[in-house]
């Protein structure tokens, strides 16, 4: 595929991802935020991310399955989760957080399992789509076109 | 004395024997008379009469001196002896005499003794009688109190009126005694209870009988004949005299009787009948007393049953009130329910329709970027502009609540008065044009170019009211008028509760809009500034809207201390409004407010900040990691601290800003501030401290105040506005 095509095929998936929801405008930002002084800015952030989140859904787990449920804990690992997922521009994450909030400050426990179920599936699923982005913009960087701006 | 007798017996000797006996015991009884008198006088010493007594005594005592000294007279007897019968006949005479004369004395003296031995007599058994009559009445008045006692003991009613009877029955001895109540309609009297029957049912009467009419006139107990309808009661026996009856009124009392500083009144209409019968077989009579204690009986029932009507009265306001509470309750907890549920739903609200909202904006100011066709960047531009109108709609819609409340605050800043008005027109032509409508603007000539205000709303407000010009026109012109407002045409009387005060740093701008539309009938015109009040005129049912724009208007209007009115003539005749809104003179204006995010364009900002020394406290690795990108690229140097700890320890007068993200758990995030601040004890040395947030509450800004930070900055951050607070902060040291 020659770079024009990949080009336009990044755009139209940026188009998606933010049409669907999975991202918003702070990813925008932090694309703004990559130039010559930090060319890898955006993976480096959402790599971050990753780490972050991962740890944070298996501490939501654990808490979950015990027995005495400290729910102060989950919601300052959610709150982190929160605002991890504001900053990234993971947009239906930083949603689903808030509902978890939510079911947390009710003490609602089958809330909260239900919520960190769909947590959990936000998360791989922009997880997917942003290693899909981020592989299209490497193709793209290969063949030597030029990314399209943010 | 044997001695003196004559042994010889002739036949006159004989006489002389039985004269000379007699005699004896004559002086014998003439002597023992007076002794027992005066043993008599000396026992009695209550005798008034001892005078009397002993000149008797002395009258029997001569004569039986008389008759005695007699006895020697009956032979030859000396001279001596004659002198001593002489002398004691002529006493004899003398005290028989006065012994006479004083009996006629005495005799009514005697006679008037027992005249009033007979009064006294009479006199006690006449005391007798009374005291007689007085116990009686004491025992009734005992009565009385026993059955008032037993009445008012109780503040049921039908133990009342049970009680009243079977005490009555028991006290008077009655045969039967029963109460008659009116019935609801008031035209009968109903049998209700009675001593003997247990379940009295059935029977009424008519209350307008002429014996009832009788009974209830008076106050007193009557005595009605046994054969009126209320005494008949039980089957008679008839051979036996029924006994006397007797009828008394029961006053019924009613709560509207007793006012405060009144004695009840008894101009009552509502009495009850006590009919009260003697046994049948009995002569008794009804005696006064009775008759008494029957009155002041019914009094005490009145009085008692008034009180059980009171006390039910009380207990079912009681129970009303209660219930009242409960609704009240439940309303009141409805009302909260449904405004936690309108809060919620607003927040909610609030941040899908800013998402898609920004959403727009972002991509449309990616579009502004890329290269574009000059129409192409037109229709961007409009787009922007477009969507920014909407997003600051969608703002002041759902804050309709601040709106209320009083918290808007407008955001003041210079503004280009006449490109305001420009831009109004140039959103408005396009749908005025598809109507057919003409649109004239006229600026007068001394009309300021710039001014100080809320560029935002002033152009809602002129928009809205363009915009409800055309949207009620069918055809015809709107023109707009803009004028600076003279001091003399402020004071208009048609707005006397309009009260400009111009001054050096204002003045008042006055916008008229005319439209050639349907009009308004004045009756409508009050409504037109309430919330959702739409005129109903059906050719313009369809014209959308929320109802809402007026509304807004009105408080826009006010905030900026003005006021907005619309004239109309009538259906068909168009209608005009006008508004005057107080602006600032720009050169003359002093510190101008910041608002919270920071003013764009017509400013000179700072691109980059080389060498500022900023430290950066966030413990979220990911937006620790993307603000510090975002000072980056503004050229700043970035200390990073992933703790309140950490950045106590750090802190230096190096750092020129310390951003703190306010979403950390653990230690209060405004504790730190005071601490950092503490730490350097010279104002100018300490670094600005600025709250990084996702909150937009007055709360936050406020609590960040409080603490003395220099500034608050709204998540999410673009780089603009990054750029621009960094450039107020460093300019004037304050975000506020």
């Amino acid at each position: 595929m020659d770079a024009l095509q990949l080009r336009r095929q990044l755009i139209e998936y940026t188009a998606e991802l933010f049409s669907e929801g999975f991202l918003d405008e702070q990813f925008t930002q932090l694309q703004q935020l990559q130039d010559e002084n930090n060319p890898d800015f955006v993976v480096e952030v959402v790599s971050l991310f990753f780490q972050d989140s991962e740890r944070l859904l298996n501490e939501l787990a654990k808490s979950l399955s015990q027995q005495e449920i400290d729910f102060k804990k989950m919601d300052a690992h959610v709150h982190q989760l929160k605002g991890s997922s504001s900053s990234v521009g993971a947009h239906r994450v930083q949603r689903s957080c808030i509902s978890f909030r939510d079911f947390c400050n009710a003490k609602n426990v089958e809330g909260c399992l239900e919520c960190l179920q769909k947590m959990k599936h936000e998360y791989s699923l922009v997880k997917d789509k942003l290693e899909t982005f981020f592989d299209l913009e490497q193709q793209l960087s290969t063949t030597g076109g030029s990314p399209p701006p943010p | 004395m044997e001695c003196c007798f004559d042994p010889q017996w002739p036949a006159d000797e004989l006489l002389m024997k039985y004269q000379y006996i007699s005699d004896f015991f004559i002086a014998l009884a003439y002597f023992s008379i007076p002794l027992e008198l005066i043993y008599f006088v000396k026992k009695s010493a209550v005798f008034p009469y001892r005078w009397v007594l002993v000149q008797f005594g002395a009258f029997i005592v001569l004569c039986g001196a008389t008759h005695l000294i007699n006895l020697w007279t009956f032979t030859t007897h000396t001279r001596t002896v004659a002198i001593v019968m002489t002398t004691a006949k002529v006493f004899t005479a003398a005290v028989s005499c006065a012994t006479a004369l004083m009996l006629v004395h005495i005799i009514p003296d005697l006679l008037s003794v027992k005249t009033r031995e007979l009064f006294l007599k009479n006199k006690a058994a006449e005391l007798d009688r009374e005291m007689g009559l007085i116990r009686t009445q004491e025992e009734t008045g005992r009565h009385v109190r026993m059955l008032t006692h037993e009445i008012r003991s109780t503040l049921d009613r039908h133990t009342i009126l049970k009680t009243t009877l079977v005490e009555l029955g028991r006290t008077l001895a009655l045969e039967e005694c029963a109460l008659w109540m009116p019935t609801r309609t008031g035209l009968e009297l109903q049998l209700s209870y009675s001593l003997r029957q247990q379940n009295p049912v059935g029977y009424t009467v008519p209350i307008h009988l002429p014996v009832i009419n009788q009974v209830f006139g008076t106050s007193r107990a009557v005595k009605i004949s046994p054969n009126s309808p209320v005494a008949r009661l039980r089957p008679l026996a008839g051979k036996y005299m029924p006994g006397e009856v007797v009828a008394v009124r029961v006053p019924l009392l009613h709560l509207s009787n007793f006012r405060i500083n009144d004695w009840p009144e008894l101009s009552t209409k509502r009495y009850a009948l006590m009919v009260l019968m003697l046994p049948s077989d009995s002569a008794r009579q009804w005696h006064v007393h009775e008759l008494e204690l029957v009155e002041v009986v019914a009094d005490q029932v009145a009085v008692a049953l008034s009180h059980a009507a009171i006390l039910e009265e009380s207990m079912r306001a009681r129970d009303l009130l209660m219930e009242q509470n409960v609704a009240l309750d439940l309303a009141r907890r409805e009302a909260e329910t449904a405004i936690r549920a309108r809060n919620d739903f607003l927040a909610v609200m609030n941040h899908e329709m800013r998402t898609p909202m920004h959403a727009i904006i972002a991509l449309s100011s990616l579009l502004q970027e890329t290269e574009l066709t000059p129409e192409q960047r037109l229709m961007v531009e409009t787009i922007m502009k477009s969507s920014s109108l909407l997003a600051t709609l969608i703002n002041d819609v759902l804050d309709l609540s601040r709106l209320e409340d009083g918290s808007l605050q407008l955001d003041i800043g210079t503004l280009n008065l006449r490109s305001v008005f420009n831009e109004v027109m140039c959103l408005i032509k396009p749908v005025a044009s598809v109507k057919k409508l003409n649109i004239v603007l006229n600026l007068a000539e001394d009309f300021p170019e710039y001014a100080v205000g809320d560029e935002k709303r002033l152009m809602q407000i002129i928009l809205n009211v363009v915009g409800n010009g055309v949207k009620f026109s069918k055809e015809g012109s709107i023109s707009i008028t803009a004028s600076v407002a003279k001091a003399e045409l402020l004071r208009d009387t048609r707005t006397p509760e309009f009260f400009p005060v111009p001054g050096d740093n204002n003045f008042y701008l006055r916008v008229q809009v005319k439209d050639t539309g349907s009009g308004i009938s004045p009756q409508d015109i009050p409504k037109l500034f309430t919330k959702f009040a739409q005129n109903q005129s059906p050719a313009l049912k369809n014209s959308g809207g929320s109802g809402l724009g007026l509304a807004i208007c009105k408080r826009f209007v006010n905030l900026m201390d003005g006021h907005i009115w619309i004239e109309s003539e009538g259906l068909g005749k168009g209608c005009t409004a006008t508004f005057i809104v107080k602006l600032g003179i720009p050169e003359k204006m002093g510190d101008t407010k910041f608002p919270l995010i920071g003013q764009s364009a017509a400013k000179r900002v700072q691109t980059s900040f080389p060498g500022l020394k900023v430290l950066l406290v966030d413990d979220n690795s990911v937006s620790r990691a993307v603000t510090k990108g975002l000072l980056l690229h503004l050229g700043c140097e970035v200390t990073t601290v992933s703790s309140r700890e950490e950045c106590l320890r750090v802190v230096s007068e190096d750092h020129r800003l310390v951003i703190m993200d306010m979403c950390v758990s653990g230690v209060d995030s405004y504790d730190i501030a005071v601490q950092v601040q503490d730490r350097f004890t010279k104002r100018y040395e300490r670094p600005l401290i600025v709250a990084l947030t996702g909150n937009t509450d007055k709360l936050t800004k406020e609590n960040c105040m409080r603490v003395g930070m220099d500034g608050v900055i709204v998540k999410p951050v673009s780089i603009d506005k990054m750029r621009t607070v960094l450039s107020d902060l460093l300019e004037h040291r304050v975000l506020f």
